[in-house]
């Protein structure tokens, strides 16, 4: 099914053990199968790049992971146990983090209050707003990026700045999986550069990323494994270092089967 | 919208921009900020429930100086405290990008019920915990055919507000109930200082509550949170359904409250519902500046809008102008405040 024995490099075994795994997962909308006998595993201190033409069903898939939507058949591994989230809530306790396509920002609220977003700090059950401020400001500043105020609303905020919240957030609570829907998708060249920084900065931190992108060449500079899907099928794994662009769009077109 | 995402070309500085706006930030930085603040129409949008009330009160009192006498005063405070409480209540429906149509309804709906416990001889509180429970169940039915059958909250409500004055009208066979208790004089005529009255002390305590629920709590972040991104909500794990029905039924609660409250003032039950209320307490959110697609809110906006309505009201009466012409006043003001909405910030 996916290239595990077609392979010769072995490039579908993963170098580390691997902290997320789908295995056979499918899920139908209606008639539409988004996902059919999906496998794909996420190494533990890597990046992990998961490319597709649009309407491969990259984000119905990551959307299992992240709890919001509940596959039909198959099953997901944290560490090797089966899990099952049946709300986000659940697949954030559990450490999995998600940086949606569509910024799941708040825009009306404070960068502070988002980045506390279902998290909020309480004394007394009253919000520790005092607290959240400056915990917000050191998560923004640890992760080295020119956020605005933290006080600000995200309102105000260019795409780039809120990506960087949004992403701050995912990388906060002790996360242990950060999940980027083509975090680059919609920013200009200096603010997907900055961004590329700051996954970088995640995964020297220790999070495990899975990285859908568009950017062939981002993919290549950033990660170590790139899973390919195609209508609904995961088509092809590689080791980053032993394929090259060309091959990831011919897997992803289809002029190579995979 | 997003001024500063589609303001700057590609995004070729935004990230790198060492000094970025901040909340209060007006257009005219650089100038004085008071004379940039106040020639800031955005300014003026924000605040124009509280503007718009003190413009009210010079002019009534410069027309008819008896306007700001204490018994006016008093008059106009606890004819005010029902209404206060009712924004309120649609503030928090409203914060989710809701609306509450049935509030009026569903107030009437209380009072009747006071009234059929009060004829049955029950004590006074067994009437106060039914008016209030009758109109809590109303606003978590409301709440739960929202979020949960998912049927719009128009749609729903509207349901309700037919729903609710019918239920009144059968439990009273359309009868209104002469109230004698001296309790509800004194709630109403008596108070703790010199034109306040226990009402709108009652009044006041649920404001400040109200705002203490919106900002110091997770709840009232949540509330924002569902009116302003529902997605964002969910994704982060709030359960945007359970905080649809928990604003309806605080809505129902109030509505409750506000019962008693007309009841202490009248001195009876009236079983019609004053459709007023429910357009009155749109109105007063409108004027407090809350959005009515949700996200933006606040307590003080709605507070003063209500006040504002209730000098308008009663300056008009004091000037002597026709009946008549109040609805077509508050409607006026009302489209002006929507209007100048446009211009917030
Ligand atoms: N909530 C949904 N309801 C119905 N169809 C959906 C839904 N989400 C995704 N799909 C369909 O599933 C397929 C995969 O979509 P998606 O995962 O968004 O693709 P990608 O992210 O790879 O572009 C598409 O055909 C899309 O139309
Ligand atoms: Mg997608």
């Amino acid at each position: 099914m996916t290239s595990l024995e077609k392979d010769p490099a072995g490039g579908t075994t993963t170098a580390t053990r691997p902290i997320l795994e789908a295995r056979n997962v499918s899920l139908s909308f209606g008639s539409v199968r988004a996902l059919r006998d999906v496998d794909v595993t996420v190494a533990a201190g890597e990046i992990t790049a998961l490319v597709g033409d649009n309407g491969a069903g990259k984000s119905t898939l990551v959307r299992c992971f992240s709890g919001v939507h509940k596959p039909q058949a198959g099953e997901i591994l944290l560490d090797g146990e089966p899990v099952s989230f049946s709300t986000p809530e659940a697949a954030r306790a559990a450490g999995i983090e998600t940086v949606h396509q569509n910024l799941a920002l708040v825009e009306d609220l404070t960068v502070w209050q988002n980045l506390f977003l279902n998290r909020e700090l309480t004394r007394f059950g009253m919000l520790d707003r005092k607290r959240m401020r400056t915990e917000a400001q050191k998560m923004v500043a640890e992760l080295a990026v020119n956020v605005p105020e933290v006080t600000a609303r995200v309102r105000r905020l260019s795409g780039g700045q809120r990506q960087a919240v949004s992403i701050c957030r995912a990388a906060g609570f002790s996360s242990r999986l950060v999940i980027m829907d083509e975090p680059t998708a919609a920013l200009g060249v200096q603010e997907t550069a900055r961004v590329e920084q700051l996954i970088l900065k995640l995964r020297d931190e220790g999070h495990a990323v899975l990285l859908i992108s568009h950017n062939f060449d981002q993919v290549m500079r950033l990660s170590q494994q790139v899973w390919v899907m195609r209508a609904g099928r995961c088509v092809a794994g590689r080791r980053t270092d032993a394929t090259t662009g060309q091959e990831i769009v011919g897997l992803i077109t289809g002029a190579i089967p995979g | 919208m997003s001024t500063a995402a589609t303001g700057t070309p590609a995004g070729t500085t935004a990230l790198s921009k060492g000094s970025t706006p901040e909340p209060g930030d007006a257009p005219g930085r650089g100038r004085n900020p008071v004379v940039a603040r106040l020639t800031d129409v955005g300014f003026w949008a924000d605040w124009a429930a509280l503007v718009g009330l003190v413009a009210l009160v010079v002019v009534f009192t410069v027309l008819d100086p008896s306007f700001l006498s204490s018994g006016n005063v008093t008059g106009m405070l606890s004819a005010s405290a029902a209404l206060v409480i009712l924004a309120v209540a649609q503030t928090f429906v409203v914060a989710t990008a809701g609306i509450d149509l049935s509030i009026a309804s569903v107030t009437t709906l209380g009072i009747v019920v006071l009234g059929q416990l009060y004829v049955a001889d029950q004590p006074l509180w067994v009437c106060f915990v039914g008016a209030v429970l009758a109109s809590l169940l109303a606003g978590l039915v409301n709440g739960l055919l929202v979020a949960k059958a998912k049927i719009t909250d128009f749609v729903v409500t509207l349901g309700m507000l037919s729903a609710a004055s019918g239920l009144a009208l059968v439990l009273s066979d359309g009868q209104p109930v002469t109230v004698t208790e001296g309790f509800f004089f004194d709630i109403s005529l008596d108070g703790p200082v010199e034109m306040v009255s226990w009402i709108v002390v009652i009044a006041v305590v649920v404001a400040v509550l109200a705002h203490v629920v919106l900002y110091h709590t997770r709840f009232g972040t949540h509330v924002l949170a569902t009116g302003g991104s529902p997605e964002a909500a969910t994704a982060t794990g709030i359960s945007t359904a359970r905080v649809k029905v928990a604003v309806y039924a605080i809505a129902g609660l109030l509505a409750g409250i506000a019962a008693i409250i007309i009841v202490a003032r009248l001195g009876s039950t009236p079983p019609a519902a004053n459709t007023s209320y429910l357009l009155n307490s749109v109105a007063a959110v409108v004027l407090g500046g809350v959005s009515l697609f949700g996200g933006r809110a606040s307590i003080l906006g709605p507070v003063f809008g209500a006040l504002l309505l209730t000098v308008l009201l009663n300056g008009l009466t004091t000037l002597g102008v026709s009946q008549y012409y109040q609805p077509l006043s508050v409607g006026v003001v009302v489209v002006a405040a929507a209007f100048l909405m446009r211009f917030q910030k």
